[in-house]
């Protein structure tokens, strides 16, 4: 068999994005909590709101590292296996991406290191001052990273000129349609894994007896959090949809699983699309429910994947399921919200340890509910890389064989493969060795310092404590 | 517009930028080239606390290099890359594993052999990958309009081997007149002994690429035999630094040899500069020919001209309040 160039680029593309994208959907959510935290601390005087602070920015600190290790690729891929896709959008690309790292400097040149380490160096309002401005960034961060994605998505603001996009207007380029939408999602999905995660360590402590005071804390202030912010995101996304449909009706389509224009169109629970008959098979639906969604009238109607030529479609299967993944998650995280707002008005919440075993195994869902949107979005667009404009085809880099693409993409999960373990093997030590323990191994020098060595826990046992 | 040339300042920051990355990453890359010679394994412990406050601030150049290429020369950017696209992989995967390494390792206890192995290794294989890169960049690419056609390996010739094993001596360079300036006693001593047989080394790189390149390149003969003769200025004073190392060396002086292979690069690096100039995608394309649209680069021109100054002042209090020596068992962690 060819190797295809093009699948291989897209395979690791999606690879190195999706454990990138990881980190910083945490620490976006983890650094508002923390801000929070440290807000309170400084209100109160209360110490349990200094040891949850003191505790999460040891894992922030380790998340923040491997994301900005991630992060590295990602800056280069554009250029290895997409250079004509890079040079071509550079003139909007190239500023909006640099941006995002000048954020990210001035963020670890200025605040960062106070946050991480200047706890008993500076004033605790400059504490909190940096707290806050470390979430604010990571927000600035996100900002332009979801304006560059946003345009690739709904470009606008460019002209085509000579093989290259021209900025016309900058407001319009940045603000493009889709951005505002996908923005805010993201923001709430940030919020989202960041009360879920904290939300599962806190009932993992509490499951064991651990900091009890600090993580019923922590606990129900995340759930008050979630209560409120995962049905809002059912709001949010319902408005991206409905952006989408605007701007990108065959993704919809796709998601929909609906080959032609049709109105009452039913919401496809289960099916299995089939992108060669252009059908779907062993459909269960509620009937009228998509059309009803998607243009809140039963008898809307809803576009096709088939209106387009079938080199313009995207693989149904992937867009449908993922959809149905992220939602499906989606409403389970209002589910444990409400069940947990139930168990609280019976105060029974820190005692109801089948709700806490889930809670902690809910951890996970956020990080696959927003994969899975991102599958949804990316997958959805395909063949697309600027949408409408430039095909991923033309995109790619022409000097890129088969062979080399494989070469890398074997060589990153390998990469990716050590360093991660590694580093989620560290995180879950860290979890481990518990709040207390934290507070006790305090940094002695006031000097800056790289974020990892804002966590104490070592990484492996000593050769004595082994044997 | 006219009066004044984004063009030309975003080449200067450019060329700034890697000339700040060269420098501060090298020492530190220099160091992991060094670490499987150490003496012994508290050594290690002080070569790596002499570098590990600042080694993460000094590889931020790099991104901020590779995003404003991005921006401000996207031809380099998009012609650079594929071309160099196993080279690049080595690089980043390199500076990954060093990178994490530097973090594990101090944690680490049983497990502290690997990351020793680590990031020796990603250290080494990231100072060639660069050094191949400057290779090939003397070399040329070849294009057609803006886009490399060349092959995937057209990159590693027994030119770029050279010159990717000269920056391994270089670098390795750095990092013994790096340690000479921060430890004392026997790892010092050590550190002494390697400079001037690595010396050696970096002057006979720098002596074949002199000889080689103005042979098989004529815009470059052109440019060093042709009328601007006062540019052996550069040249000559890469000789001086040289000579002030071995005699730094020899007098065991500690401050002089670092400064003076800091002097080294600099020289060697304007020279290379000057040789090339003002083709950024040798041998068919200009600055003027890579550069993004003049909006582009002054909307990205604000931001960057605001953050230099920063990055630059925290990079200066970072290396004060780290200054003097490191001893061992005193680390920051």
């Amino acid at each position: 068999m060819e190797l295809d160039p093009l699948l291989l680029s897209r395979i690791q593309f999606a690879f190195v994005v999706s454990f990138h994208a990881i980190f910083p959907v945490f620490t976006i959510g983890l650094a508002s909590y923390i801000a929070v935290l440290e807000g309170l601390s400084l209100k109160t005087g209360d110490p349990v709101w200094e040891k949850l602070s003191r505790f999460w920015i040891s894992v922030f600190a380790v998340v923040f590292g491997m994301g900005v290790v991630s992060g590295i690729v990602m800056s280069f891929q554009f250029g290895t296996n997409w250079s004509n896709f890079a040079q071509a959008s550079a003139n909007f690309l190239g500023p909006v991406l640099s941006y995002e790292v000048v954020t990210a400097f001035f963020l670890e040149a200025a605040f960062l290191g106070v946050l991480l380490f200047g706890r008993d160096k500076v004033p605790r309002g400059v504490h909190f001052f940096a707290a806050v401005m470390v979430a604010v960034g990571t927000f600035i961060s996100s900002f332009w990273i979801l304006s560059a994605n946003s345009w690739m998505q709904t470009p606008a603001g460019v002209e085509l000129q000579n093989g290259m996009f021209r900025v016309t207007d900058w407001g319009e380029a940045i603000f493009n349609p889709s951005f505002i939408y996908r923005f805010l999602h993201m923001g709430l999905a940030s919020f989202l894994t960041g009360g879920f995660v904290v939300a599962g360590v806190s009932a993992y402590y509490l499951i064991r007896g651990r900091d009890v005071a600090a993580n019923r804390r922590a606990l129900s202030m995340t759930l008050w959090l979630l209560l409120f912010l995962s049905p809002a995101q059912l709001f949010i996304g319902d408005m991206h949809g409905l952006n989408t449909l605007e701007h990108q009706p065959t993704k919809v389509a796709a998601m929909e699983g609906n080959w032609e224009r049709a109105s009452g169109v039913p919401l496809l629970l289960f099916a299995w699309p089939d992108q060669d008959a252009q059908e779907n098979h062993w459909e269960v639906g509620v009937p009228k429910l998509a059309s009803f969604i998607l243009t809140h009238e039963w008898d809307g109607e809803v576009p096709g994947v088939a209106e387009v030529p079938r080199e313009e479609q995207p693989p149904v299967g992937i867009v449908f399921w993922s959809f149905r993944v992220m939602v499906g998650l989606g409403l389970l995280m209002i589910g444990f919200a409400f069940y947990g707002l139930w168990l609280r008005l019976r105060g029974r919440l820190y005692d109801a340890r089948g709700f806490l075993q889930g809670l902690r195994l809910m951890t996970i869902a956020p990080f696959v509910a927003v994969l899975a949107g991102w599958f949804v979005t990316e997958v959805g667009r395909a063949p697309w890389v600027v949408y409408g404009v430039m095909s991923q085809a033309e995109g790619l880099t022409p000097s890129l064989s088969g062979g080399m693409a494989l070469f890398t993409l074997i060589g990153y999960v390998l990469v990716y493969a050590v360093v991660f373990t590694a580093g989620m093997y560290y995180l879950t030590r860290i979890i481990q060795a518990g709040m207390s323990e934290e507070t006790a191994a305090e940094p002695s020098g006031g000097r800056p310092k790289r974020p990892f060595s804002a966590a104490h826990t070592p990484f492996d046992e000593t050769a004595e404590s082994a044997r | 517009m006219e009066q004044i040339d984004l063009t030309v300042i975003w080449a200067v920051i450019i060329a700034f930028g890697i000339v700040m990355y060269v420098l501060m990453d090298g020492f530190d890359l220099g160091v992991g080239i060094l670490f499987p010679f150490a003496p012994d394994e508290s050594s290690r412990d002080v070569m790596m606390n002499t570098v590990a406050p600042v080694w993460d601030g000094n590889e931020t150049w790099l991104v901020l290099g590779g995003a404003g290429l991005l921006g401000a020369f996207p031809l380099v950017y998009s012609v650079f890359l594929p071309a160099l696209y196993i080279g690049v992989f080595l690089l980043l995967a390199g500076l990954i594993f060093r990178g994490v390494a530097f973090e594990f390792r101090f944690k680490a206890n049983r497990s502290r052999y690997l990351w020793n192995w680590a990031f020796a290794g990603g250290s080494t294989i990231a100072a060639f990958a660069q050094g191949a890169v400057v290779g090939a960049y003397i070399e040329g690419f070849e294009t057609q309009g803006m886009v490399y056609v060349g092959g995937p390996l057209d990159w590693l010739t027994p030119f770029t081997v050279i010159t990717g094993l000269g920056l391994l001596a270089g670098y390795a360079l750095l990092g013994t007149t790096w340690l000479i300036m921060k430890t004392e006693g026997e790892l010092q001593a050590w550190a002494y002994r390697l400079t001037t047989p690595l010396l050696l080394a970096v002057l006979a790189v720098f002596a074949i690429i002199s000889i080689w390149t103005p042979l098989v390149d004529d815009y470059v003969r052109e440019r060093w035999f042709g009328n601007i003769r006062l540019l052996w200025v550069l040249p000559a004073m890469a000789l001086v630094c040289a000579w002030l190392i071995w005699q730094g060396v020899r007098r065991r002086q500690e401050g002089i040899p670092f400064v003076a292979t800091m002097g080294v690069f600099v020289f060697a690096y304007l020279g290379l500069l000057v040789s090339k100039w003002p083709y950024v995608v040798p041998p068919d394309h200009t600055i003027w020919d890579a550069a993004s649209a003049p909006g582009s680069q002054l909307f990205l021109l604000l931001g960057v001209l605001f953050v230099i100054p920063i990055v630059l002042a925290y990079t200066a209090w970072t290396y004060w309040v780290f200054r003097g020596k490191v001893r061992p068992g005193e680390g920051y962690h």
